[in-house]
């Protein structure tokens, strides 16, 4: 049985920073992650990120894991160990966790604090032909084109116009791919309209209030239908448009993998601004078991900036509890108000919105 | 309205747009961004001054046209590729566009490509007068189009004639 | 469909190897995932679906949802997207379930 001082499960945005925040207080970390190499989905974003310049703006996401790391290595001298190809299978009653190493054997560990920053997986939107091969989610998308280095097929339909649907219709483009159009069932852009604009002066439409009806195809997608959608959401007759396209990218949202919270017993809530079911937590990143955190998307879907300062966070008191409490009013303080900048703009209204129904009913620790 | 077509309006750009006697002093840096986003680094890029400080994260950027000698160090800040430098007292009948473009293959000197707008629709025939392609501008290269004067704030992109782009 | 030339990444490709699907031989480069390889190939069809045998592909590519199950070697329900290619793998559609129950 293993027993670091924390484990931290998820090496994405969350838990990298989560890691560098609890080794500079002096704590020992291991970090467990079922890839090959740590960065999450941090290792597929080819653009620049926006938030703060004192953070990673205008620094590309692709770029971010190796300065994580760097740090890392410099400031966790001995006391930082990264398990990769291990997947978390449970956190039990007493504070076990399991993992699957490499497919190969069971590991077992006992940590005094885990953090949990497991992120999201892609929701799927119910349609006629939704199953056919070329139907992908927009990570699947981003995957082949800008880890593997393979186009996804030669013609998209982007169905979402949140940030994910604008930015991957973008990076389909610099991988040589055409984007048909992009559609939203909603009646604006849900995205940065900077990211919009972009794609437009790109000469790909943008069809807010519209829907896809069903995707065609014999051995695989060969077309979708889409049509308009009404102020109540419902389909017009007769608006139906034929589009000839290989792939359906579906960019919907995301839910937060919360599989271990709920395991380990932690409260969780189903707050749809913040992505689903997520954890109670306080402003330590604590949820209702002592010794559990959350960061990231697992704590509710938001932008890898704020996944960033949440670990941080995170990371502080996992390591602050375990008695290495160095500066940490100061940090704190830093950090909070760092995240309640990203969050005060009118672009941050749901997830303030999100949090204060989440605090209602607050929780225990 | 932007918010439904990614297209900003005549009036915002209109408000972010240099006054006829600035733009005969010569390049000026043009910020077309309308919405309130967490975003700053611009404000870091900018070695005159001209952008303004920000009070809150999420303001939008202001650019001091007087301060502003169109440099050019902002347009490869910008996460948004949001911002333009634009000369629009190149000569009598030409301006300069200077833009953000982060496609290959990248377009030659002296090639002749199609000045786009921000729908994407065609404007004008441009020719391209120089591509950065450095090492500081960190992949977002900014190529610089000779574009008719009236056209300058409306050339955004352009589109090499031939020959595949985007993917068509 | 593989990239050669993009604006940010600079592809390094692993070294080539050769696999199989269903028999017929498929070339890759290491360090690819089994279902980036088959993608590359022109293979979109992984397996059908139980009942009515309708074809299905992969979809989050990154091992969440379950619908790249195929046979590698001799294992079934294998998720190909997460599973990286080597030389002389033998990828099979798998019927069903497959047959997790050993032939001791």
């Amino acid at each position: 049985m293993q027993k670091p001082e924390i484990a931290i499960v998820g090496g994405g945005p969350a838990g990298l920073s989560a890691a560098l925040s609890a080794v500079r207080q002096g704590a020992e970390v291991m970090l467990i992650d079922r890839d090959p190499a740590l960065g999450g989905q941090l290792v597929k974003q080819t653009h620049m990120f926006f938030g703060s310049k004192k953070e990673y703006a205008a620094i590309r996401g692709i770029d971010i894991p190796g300065k994580l790391l760097a740090a890392l290595g410099e400031e966790g001298k001995g006391r930082f160990k990264p398990v990769l190809n291990t997947t978390v299978l449970g956190y039990y009653d007493d504070g076990v966790i399991l993992a699957d190493k490499e497919e190969q054997q069971a590991m077992l560990i006992k940590p005094q604090k885990t953090i949990i920053a497991t992120g999201a997986s892609e929701k799927m939107l119910p349609f006629p032909g939704n199953d056919l091969p070329g139907v992908y989610g927009a990570g699947a998308v981003q995957t082949l084109m800008n880890v593997y280095g393979i186009k996804p097929g030669t013609r998209v339909l982007m169905v979402g116009a949140g940030n994910i649907g604008l930015i991957v219709s973008y990076q389909l483009m610099q991988a040589g791919v055409e984007v048909a159009a992009i559609i939203e069932g909603a009646p604006k852009i849900g995205g940065y309209l900077v990211h919009a604009t972009k794609v437009r002066r790109a000469g790909i439409p943008i069809k807010t209030s519209h829907t896809i009806k069903e995707a065609y195809g014999n051995k695989s997608v060969e077309g979708a239908l889409i049509c308009s959608l009404d102020e109540n959401w419902c389909a017009i007759p007769g608006s139906d448009l034929d589009m000839k396209v290989d792939v359906i990218c579906l960019a919907v949202g995301l839910s937060p993998q919360t599989e271990l919270l709920w395991q380990a017993g932690c409260e969780q809530k189903y707050i749809p601004e913040l992505g689903g079911y997520v954890p109670l937590r306080n402003e330590r990143m604590q949820t209702t078991l002592n010794d559990l955190y959350v960061a990231g998307d697992v704590a509710c879907i938001e932008e890898a900036g704020s996944a960033m300062v949440e670990g941080k966070i995170a990371g502080l008191f996992a390591a602050a509890d375990l008695g290495y409490d160095e500066k940490v009013e100061e940090r704190f303080t830093s950090f909070t108000s760092e995240l309640e900048e990203l969050r005060a703009g009118p672009t941050g209204a749901k997830i303030r919105e999100g949090l204060s129904r989440l605090n209602g009913g607050a929780a225990k620790c | 309205m932007l918010e439904k077509t990614g297209v900003p309006e005549p009036e915002q750009v209109k408000m972010i747009t240099p006054s006829d006697v600035r733009f005969q002093k010569g390049p000026v840096a043009v910020v077309e961004c309308f919405q309130n986003i967490p975003c700053d680094p611009c404000r870091y890029a900018c070695r005159q001054g001209a952008i303004k400080e920000f009070e809150d994260i999420n303001d939008l950027p202001v650019i001091d046209h007087e301060l502003c000698n169109g440099c050019g160090l902002c347009i490869s800040e910008c996460p948004g590729l949001a911002i333009f430098v634009i000369d629009a007292s190149y000569s009598k009948e030409e301006g300069l566009v200077k833009l953000p473009y982060e496609y290959f293959p990248l377009p030659g000197q002296d090639e002749e490509v199609t000045g786009i707008d921000t729908e994407g629709e065609a404007v004008c025939s441009a020719r391209v007068v120089k591509v950065q392609n450095t090492k500081a501008l960190d992949r977002t290269p900014v190529v610089t189009l000779a574009v008719p004067r009236q056209h300058v704030m409306r050339v955004r992109s352009l589109l090499r004639k031939g020959g595949e782009q985007h993917g068509r | 469909m593989r990239i050669e030339e993009h604006p940010i990444i600079d592809f390094k490709r692993g070294n080539p190897v050769k696999f199989t699907f269903n028999g017929l031989e498929i070339s890759a480069y290491e360090g690819e995932t089994i279902a980036a390889a088959l993608h590359a190939a022109g293979v979109r069809v992984l397996s059908h679906s139980h009942n009515l045998q309708r074809p299905r592909g992969f979809f989050c590519a990154i091992g969440n949802c379950s619908s790249c199950l195929m046979k590698v070697n001799e294992a079934f329900n294998v998720r190909i997207c997460v599973t990286p290619v080597r030389e002389g793998d033998r990828v099979e559609m798998q019927e069903g379930r497959g047959d997790i129950i050993a032939k001791a």
